[in-house]
């Protein structure tokens, strides 16, 4: 049932339009991708430049002079001297990155297994959903941190900060495949016995032209869905991953390295490197939670 | 008679006023690295070892030496060149077996062999004789008049213990070997080991054969350590009362450990000094971006980095006034400092990048520092800083932090191009300095050395040091050497350490220069 409605249902505006909470959320989180994207531009330092640290800046408190060298920072600056906005910029491009191409993996394989499992059934559907069985009696994130840990002790010592960011998308995308295929292979089972796919397979089209071009356009609405909600998800992880500091490295710190570093300075007053990363954290993972929210309400025949 | 006595005594203790005696918490920013007492010469590890093990001699509050496993001892009256240390008598270690000279023998022994970190400390020994059940010669190489100061750290274990469990050999600790000595314990000190879990948790109890009993307060009756990384929650474990004392409050929360009513902060400039180390001895560098070239074997490179670090901003943001610059790899608490090695080198950029340009680098060049994160105060943001200042005379400085139990082995093994290093001094003399850090890495020093320098002339002045008996003459050949490793600028010096120990009120225990708390002396009223 679900499949039909791909087409029709992801495109109507007023829709959006009449729910002012999806309405922001859409407008948050386009204008935190609009930010990520235009870091470079908007942002008053680079701040993986370390030669541009001053740091008699350290600790400087929001909108105020700094009384050594005069500098005024909006959201004030971290420990070592770094503005903390140009930080966050920066560090939004790196979570969005991590995030989106993580669910990018993470429904690709899944969307690949499930409709495999789905289609040809027996035993490629019976080991293959054991594996996610497997897979699900773990929490997502030891998962992720197990992967991280083996793919950060085969990396040779000197490409491990370049190759970082790749682990952490490889060690969320393996973790979180599992919702994918899940649904996709329900979906693709009630879509392989309709008539449409028997009058395909009578024609002669082959199974991957089958599984391509008849059933995939049809199970891809609730696809977007997990998507979505997958991508708050995976921001979220990669945030942990690197609060726990095993994530992305402090020349590349994310929303979640900023955390890390703001946290240590919570009793001393210093709330600003922290209070700043988590509420734009906050509002990146609400948005696309509540986004995610909607769309799966818009694409349920049920509450139509 | 005698229980009559007992019973007095027993009345007596209920009607006085009753003595406070319980458990207490301890935590700090990093584990012990080993139980092996001869293992690693690391100063949260020998903290721990103090609780169980003990040495002939301790340094007192003031850095003076007093009694510990030796009563008493001096020079042999027939020969210079021979100490003679009387020992305790009626000792017994943990497991019940009797402490004797054949005990010590072996300990030190074991302290010297190949394996050891310790071995720098007793280079100047050529042997040792049991001369008596409770009487050892220590023989050196011509009269060594500091001997006694090296042996504060050397711990005596039991030698039929070692014996029967295969714990004869110093465990390998560079090589990641764990041995049976490195995750057990027997000594003869205040406290014995209950249980261990690196990284997480140490139980000790008291030992209730402890020769000091009635000598001191003994008022902690058992230790459980643990070691919290995150400065923010070890600091809020001793605000909530999770622990009762963290021995490395963060620097940014001791007006906050100050303020609170029933916390008291301590603190004493410490014995020990910060800095960085260059690989300058090796042909060619892993970690840099230049091919068949070390930069740091140019001295120029080094002395552009050396007034590239700006030592002041470190103190004053990094670590918030709770460091002294210097410009000396050795405290002030130590013999053969002066005020003019510890001048700190002026900060001038302009200059740093000149002599770059000299040296050939104007464009700079890659390479990667290693430092560890639960070590010394702030240590990976002092890494973070040096990163920035460095960038500034083109250095592009890749920052690999890590714990110190992977940190330490880059040093040990000499795989590490450009590292951070922290050195407390418990000889409180520049001759320790030399042998660990300065003298060419051997069989018998230069342990720590992982510079790659050399030099015969600058070894054999260092080695000369052990048997000069002539003070003045000693501190001359001292303020030589130093005149040497300053003029070739071997290691970046940055400051030393302030020490803040953070406690609850009722726990009677003073700082010391060496962080080294012994809960025995320790009150708890």
């Amino acid at each position: 049932m679900m499949g039909r409605a791909a087409d029709g249902a992801i495109g109507r505006g007023q829709s959006l339009a009449r729910t002012p909470r999806a309405l922001l959320s859409l407008g948050v989180l386009a204008g935190l991708v609009l930010a990520a994207i235009g870091a470079p531009l908007l942002a008053p330092h680079d701040p993986f430049d370390p030669a541009t640290l001053d740091l008699m800046n350290g600790f400087t408190a929001p909108m105020t002079h700094n009384p050594y060298t005069g500098d005024l920072f909006w959201l004030g600056a971290d420990d070592q001297g770094r503005d903390v906005f140009s930080a966050i910029l920066f560090g939004l491009r790196i979570s969005l990155f991590v995030g989106m191409s993580a669910v990018a993996l993470a429904a690709m394989l899944g969307v690949s297994l499930g409709l495999l499992a789905g289609y040809l059934g027996g035993w490629v559907d019976g080991l293959t959903m054991r594996a996610a069985d497997v897979q699900l009696t773990f929490p997502a994130i030891l998962v992720a941190m197990l992967i991280f840990g083996v793919a950060k002790g085969i990396t040779p010592v000197a490409y491990r900060d370049e190759m970082a960011i790749w682990v952490l998308i490889l060690a969320i995308g393996l973790s979180d495949w599992v919702p994918f295929a899940r649904v996709v292979r329900g979906a693709a089972m009630v879509e392989a016995s309709r008539d449409y796919v028997l009058a395909a397979r009578l024609s002669g089209r082959s199974g991957p032209a089958i599984m391509l071009r008849h059933i995939l356009p049809n199970v891809l609405s609730p696809v977007l869905v997990i998507a979505t909600i997958g991508l708050a998800q995976a921001i979220v992880t990669e945030a942990t991953l690197s609060f726990l500091g095993i994530g992305a490295p402090p020349t590349q710190p994310s929303l979640g390295t900023l955390i890390r570093t703001g946290q240590s300075y919570l009793f001393s007053g210093e709330w600003w490197i922290l209070a700043f990363p988590a509420a734009t954290l906050l509002a990146l993972a609400l948005a696309v939670n509540l986004l995610g929210d909607w769309l799966r309400d818009r694409l349920n025949p049920v509450l139509q | 008679m005698t229980r009559s006595l007992l019973l007095a005594a027993a009345l007596l203790a209920g009607v006085a006023p009753s003595v406070q005696a319980g458990p207490l918490r301890w935590a700090r920013a990093g584990d012990s690295l080993t139980l092996d007492p001869h293992a690693k010469n690391e100063g949260p590890t020998h903290t721990l070892a103090h609780q169980i093990y003990e040495p002939l001699l301790i340094r007192d509050a003031s850095g003076g030496l007093e009694p510990a496993l030796a009563t008493d001892w001096a020079p042999s009256p027939q020969d210079p060149g021979v100490w003679v240390f009387n020992l305790r008598q009626g000792v017994t270690f943990q497991d019940g077996a009797a402490f004797d000279s054949a005990d010590v023998v072996f300990s030190l022994n074991r302290a010297r062999s190949g394996r050891s970190d310790m071995k720098e400390l007793l280079a100047s020994v050529t042997g040792l004789r049991a001369t008596g059940p409770y009487q050892v010669e220590i023989v050196t190489e011509g009269p060594n008049p500091i001997l006694p100061g090296n042996l504060t750290n050397i711990f005596i274990m039991d030698e039929d213990w070692a014996r029967a469990n295969d714990a004869v050999e110093v465990q390998n600790i560079s090589a990641g070997e764990v041995s049976f000595a490195a995750t057990h314990a027997n000594g003869t000190g205040p406290y014995s080991l209950v249980s261990r879990d690196p990284d997480v948790k140490t139980v000790l109890t008291q030992n209730p054969g402890y020769w000091g009993r009635g000598t001191f307060a003994l008022q902690v009756t058992d230790i459980v350590f643990t070691p919290i990384q995150n400065p923010a929650t070890r600091v809020a474990a001793l605000l909530t009362g999770e622990v009762d004392f963290i021995q490395d409050v963060p620097v940014q929360d001791l007006n906050r450990v100050a303020a609170e009513p029933g916390l008291e902060l301590r603190s004493a400039p410490q014995n020990r000094v910060i800095f960085f180390g260059l690989n300058m001895g090796a042909p060619d560098l892993q970690s840099d971006d230049v091919e068949g070239v070390n930069p740091l074997a140019d001295a120029r490179v080094r002395q552009a980095m050396n007034i590239a670090l700006n030592r002041d901003a470190i103190r004053q943001v990094v670590m918030r006034g709770q460091s002294r610059p210097t410009g000396v790899i050795a405290p002030p608490f130590v013999n053969g400092w002066t005020a003019e090695l510890d001048r700190v080198p002026a900060t001038d950029v302009t200059r740093a990048k000149a002599l770059m340009a000299r040296a050939g680098f104007e464009d700079g060049f890659a390479i990667r520092l290693d430092c560890p994160n639960d070590r010394y105060v702030n240590d990976e943001a002092i890494c973070q800083a040096a990163v920035g200042m460095l960038a500034q005379i083109g250095i592009s400085v890749a920052l690999d932090a890590k714990p110190k139990a992977q940190h330490f082995p880059l040093i040990a093994n000499g795989t590490t191009d450009f590292y951070l290093l922290g050195w407390g001094v418990p000889t409180y003399d520049s001759e320790y300095i030399f042998n660990f850090l300065i003298h060419s890495r051997d069989d018998m020093r230069g342990s720590w050395n992982a510079t790659g320098y050399s030099n015969p002339d600058l070894d054999a002045k260092i080695e000369a040091l052990a048997s000069e008996t002539d003070m003045d003459a000693r501190n001359a050949a001292i303020a030589e050497i130093w005149q040497v490793v300053q003029a070739e600028t071997l290691y970046l010096p940055i400051h030393d350490q302030v020490l803040n120990w953070g406690a609850t009120a009722k726990l009677g225990l003073a700082a010391n220069p060496e962080d080294l708390p012994r809960f025995k002396y320790a009150t708890l009223n």
